[in-house]
């Protein structure tokens, strides 16, 4: 019986560095044993090159799954401004996946208006991350 | 047969985002080129008192208003010029007891159509250039008013609300040496 519903969401900047980061489960029961966050990272950072391949065999900018890793698919979306927004998950999802890329990167845009906010910096933003949990909850887990 | 009316508003309009975008990025230099949020906010008045001087002659230019008999009939004016060349509605309000202190109230800061003020800039007033304006404005047609931000929704107060008190009106002073 496979663990379904995980998610490891990743918005990733020019320079390689993290932006924000979210992990999505569904509500497990019992606690969970080992944290593999640095497993995610990992997975999500050696696909980067996969990512930057497929970016010129297509024109849209969700790109769907573009590496698996072991149990892990990984899916990715860009921006025009080539911001990757990367999503590794364990089962399937295509629609739900795709809706939720396309919220972020309409949060992504209004946020990145901000004049005080720097671009390829941490997002750091209370709002934001409710917003996210919210849409996760929306396409991903719910 | 219809009649073109006559515009007061100029024909030659800016995207408001671009507006918004640009206002932005003056602010945001100045906080990184003064650090201090409290010389943005005394910057950002001095560069509206320097608007302020100026756009009050194209104001009366375009509107041929005649001189105002007390505060109320100032505050009506200035409420027509937010209208006219920001196409903002303040709704005026908040008279003190003796009618020389109104407050002009906006539902949302103008200019912050996208912001969020970062933690190091939480005492910074990111419209100050409008009480500016409004403290040049009245001083060219001599009336000296002090004007501030009370409210801000950027702060996540309700309203944005500028208040503007009459301080007294100024009589050309004769140079020295003259009678």
């Amino acid at each position: 019986m496979s663990t379904g519903g995980n998610y490891y969401f990743v918005i990733v900047g020019h320079h390689d560095n993290p932006l924000f980061e979210m992990d999505f489960s569904p509500t497990t029961k019992e606690v969970k044993k080992e944290d593999h966050s640095y497993l995610n990272q990992f997975i999500a950072h050696a696909a980067l090159d996969l990512i930057d391949e497929h970016v010129w065999k297509t024109n849209n900018m969700y790109l769907k799954i573009v590496d698996k890793f072991n149990d892990w698919f990984v899916s990715a979306f860009i921006t025009g401004s080539q911001i990757r927004f990367i999503m590794l998950h364990d089962c399937k999802n295509d629609d739900g996946i795709k809706s939720f890329f396309w919220e972020m990167f309409e949060m992504y845009i209004k946020y990145s208006m901000n004049p005080f906010y720097v671009q390829n910096t941490k997002i750091i933003s209370p709002t934001f991350e409710k917003k996210s949990s919210l849409y996760g909850r929306k396409y991903l887990v719910g | 047969m219809s009649r073109q009316t006559s515009r007061i508003a100029d024909p030659k309009k800016v995207n408001s985002e671009l507006f918004n975008l640009t206002y932005g990025s003056l602010v945001s230099q100045l906080v990184k080129d003064y650090e201090n949020p409290e010389d943005v906010n005394k910057n950002l008045d001095r560069m509206g008192y320097n608007i302020g001087i100026r756009i009050i002659e194209d104001f009366l230019a375009r509107t041929n208003f005649p001189r105002c008999g007390d505060m109320r009939d100032a505050a009506d004016k200035i409420q027509q010029a937010f209208k006219m060349y920001l196409g903002l509605n303040p709704s005026i309000g908040n008279w003190s007891g003796a009618s020389d202190e109104f407050s002009l109230t906006f539902e949302t800061t103008p200019f912050a159509e996208f912001v969020e003020l970062p933690d190091s800039c939480s005492n910074l007033k990111y419209a100050n250039i409008l009480p500016g304006v409004i403290r040049g404005a009245c001083e060219m047609v001599q009336i000296e008013v002090q004007s501030w931000i009370q409210q801000d929704t950027l702060k996540g107060d309700n309203v944005t609300e500028i208040r503007v008190r009459f301080i007294k009106k100024l009589e050309d002073a004769m140079p020295a040496g003259e009678d």
